[in-house]
């Protein structure tokens, strides 16, 4: 029978199925980090319970360490007690862990790919809803609670219940300055916030096939934001290339190539989207939904809580909004890649933005970029060159908006108050932010390409 | 977990859609170990700067106080995965939730902490949001499925059936996982033979 990817994955994974009971999945990969694991290993510890596959656990801090100079190290005492918790968490289970100061230290999403923890077929869970960036490699991989994480550490199993399937087909050529940002904000914003909710999504078409692996983690990043816990994305020769000479990656990707949707497979629902019609996007609203492209106007139809919070006005386009901080960084658009984009447009000006801060995805990244000279390009326009983390992603760390500033950011959310309280976050791709930067105001990048 | 069967509760009614979970519990709750986070509970549309609790919020309206079942728009709880916002719900005294749709993972974090997710077509929720700006009381009947509202209109509602079996008997899931160890085990060595 014509299977999708997902459904061979899950097949794969299902260890036992009663009746009337959600299925028993095993889990490959458990990436564990410091905000929702502490809770976890208490968890185990009341029930007197060991980490069953420390082996298949990998664990880093990203979420609340500090980017700025590592000589200062944690000022934060919260902090410091978190990634204390997450230390003791993993040597009594002897979890390998990616701490403060270690060279592989970087965002959870960024540093699995790279060291080829992630690979085709697996399954994969975090705490952290972003987790859906490790489907660019065809693995099923989904955000989940701190409950469900005591479970996976104490089984390496899962009850889930199978969701639907949903197509998203993505042909033509993307046009000059359009990215994969532009694509899964363009997407989120044709199927809201909720559009993919008990689905699991799976990125197909021309569009796709010619994204590289960095690009394909944007779009599964943000899958999330339209509401599906996972997003898939078959794994190809772009796949294997990426996965060659990797740590923890197989030598051989042979038994990689069945994990494709059969021909005759049928999805549940299916959306498409027109890759050569897309402009580059930007929201303007307090979800990922509220999106559009550059040079739109802001719908007459946003509700005034939006517009309040945002301080915009319907009917006006965004092109020309001042702007206050631009932040290049988060597990959606931190790899070389991203830094090379931005760093590409940003090349021989200078800022008018007041804080530009690029925050490379991990240590592994930081290096690379250095080795090319990237920070120097960062550094000579007038950006901050930062340590690897979530950083003003989520503003846990310190990194943060003050009321009323607005930031255009690469990150994944723009919900109120997310980068800080009381901050405006104006999503777009790295392109975007770069142009941004330099005029200060929300800018198109095309006139710089 | 203490068994949920049948129980009557006060509502606030919160008529916004796309509520997400940074709203729910802001990210600097996340920094502690605790689950005791009543005070984190929309906390930056519960209180003003200076910690003064916002008059128009509907949280704050005397009615509500005491409130357990929030009726809130469509698609909440989307965004992060962080339990710490069902911890929050839970420990304010929230047990029910409804809407028309609720996130996925905000869904199985609500079950995890007792709170009962409750699904219901437009029209039962545009009367269940007008009731609740009254803060009316609603009773909500865990084994047979039925929300009643204050008009005593009764909605049935869906609820995955094991979930439902751990929340009614006080079962916990990580009991039932590991009482299915010996068949992950035989799992596992069929797929890591040089493991074995």
């Amino acid at each position: 029978m014509a299977k999708t990817l997902f459904e061979k994955i899950w097949d794969e994974h299902v260890v036992v199925t009663e009746p009337d009971c959600p299925s028993v999945l095993y889990i490959d990969l458990h990436l564990i980090h410091e905000v929702t694991s502490p809770q976890a290993f208490k968890g185990l510890r009341d029930r007197g319970l060991k980490v069953r596959r420390p082996d298949r656990t990998v664990a880093t801090v990203d979420h609340i360490i500090p980017t700025h100079d590592p000589k200062i190290g944690i000022l934060d005492p919260q902090a410091k007690n978190l990634v204390a918790e997450l230390t003791q968490g993993c040597r009594e289970n002897k979890i390998t862990f990616y701490g403060v100061g270690s060279h592989d230290q970087g965002i959870v999403h960024v540093i699995g790919p790279e060291k080829g923890y992630t690979q085709p077929g697996m399954t994969i869970v975090c705490g952290d809803s972003h987790t859906s960036t490790h489907g660019a490699f065809g693995a099923l991989a989904f955000g989940i609670g701190t409950s469900e994480v005591e479970m996976v550490l104490a089984t390496q199993t899962l009850l889930q219940k199978k969701p639907k399937t949903m197509e998203v087909r993505v042909d033509g050529a993307l046009k000059k300055g359009v990215t994969a940002k532009d694509i899964i904000l363009a997407l989120i914003a044709k199927i809201g916030t909720g559009g993919g909710t008990g689905h699991c999504l799976e990125y197909r078409g021309a569009a796709i096939r010619a994204l590289n692996m960095e690009e394909r983690m944007t779009i599964c990043n943000m899958s999330i934001e339209a509401g599906a816990r996972a997003g898939l994305i078959a794994p190809d020769e772009t796949t294997f290339k990426y996965l060659e000479g990797k740590p923890f990656a197989p030598k051989s990707f042979e038994h990689f190539k069945h994990y494709v949707t059969d021909e005759g497979a049928t999805f549940d629902a299916t959306v498409t989207i027109d890759g050569s019609a897309l402009e580059p996007y930007i929201t303007y609203g307090t979800h990922p939904g509220a999106g559009m492209p550059i040079t739109g106007i802001i719908p007459k139809d946003t509700p005034q809580k939006m517009l309040d919070y945002m301080g915009l006005v319907a009917g006006k386009p965004l092109l020309g909004q001042p702007i206050d901080v631009v932040f290049i960084g988060s597990c959606t658009n931190s790899r070389i890649t991203d830094l090379r984009a931005a760093a590409s447009v940003l090349k021989g000006h200078k800022v008018k933005a007041p804080r530009v801060m690029v925050v490379p995805g991990s240590h592994i990244v930081k290096d690379q970029a250095e080795a090319e000279g990237l920070h120097t390009i960062f550094k000579e326009a007038g950006c901050e060159w930062r340590e690897p983390g979530c950083s003003m992603c989520l503003a846990m760390n310190g990194d943060e908006l003050k009321p009323g500033q607005y930031c255009v950011s690469t990150s994944n959310r723009n919900f109120e108050g997310r980068q800080g309280k009381g901050g405006r976050t104006l999503l777009a791709s790295p392109l975007t932010a770069a142009a941004s930067a330099i005029e200060g105001k929300v800018a198109d990048v095309r006139r710089y390409l | 977990m203490d068994p949920i069967t049948v129980f009557k509760g006060r509502s606030v009614g919160i008529p916004i859609a796309n509520i997400d979970t940074d709203q729910i519990t802001p990210a600097r709750f996340l920094k502690g170990t605790e689950k005791k986070l009543a005070k984190a509970f929309f906390a930056d549309w519960r209180f003003n700067p200076d910690g003064t609790p916002k008059a128009d919020f509907p949280l704050n309206k005397p009615g509500a106080q005491g409130a357990s079942i929030l009726v809130a728009g469509d698609n909440y709880g989307c965004g992060s995965s962080r339990e710490h916002a069902p911890w929050a719900m839970a420990d304010y005294g929230i047990r029910a939730v409804i809407s028309t749709s609720i996130a996925d993972i905000h869904r199985s974090n609500c079950l995890k902490n007792g709170i009962i997710p409750i699904f219901v077509d437009a029209a039962t929720h545009a009367e269940a949001l007008a009731a609740a700006e009254k803060n009316l009381e609603f009773t909500v009947d865990l084994p047979n499925q039925t929300l009643v509202l204050p008009s005593g209109k009764k909605a049935t509602f869906p609820i995955d059936a094991f979930a439902k079996k751990c929340l009614v008997q006080g079962l916990d899931e990580l009991g039932y996982l590991r009482s299915h160890l010996p068949q992950v085990e035989a799992y596992e060595k069929r797929r890591e033979p040089a493991r074995a």
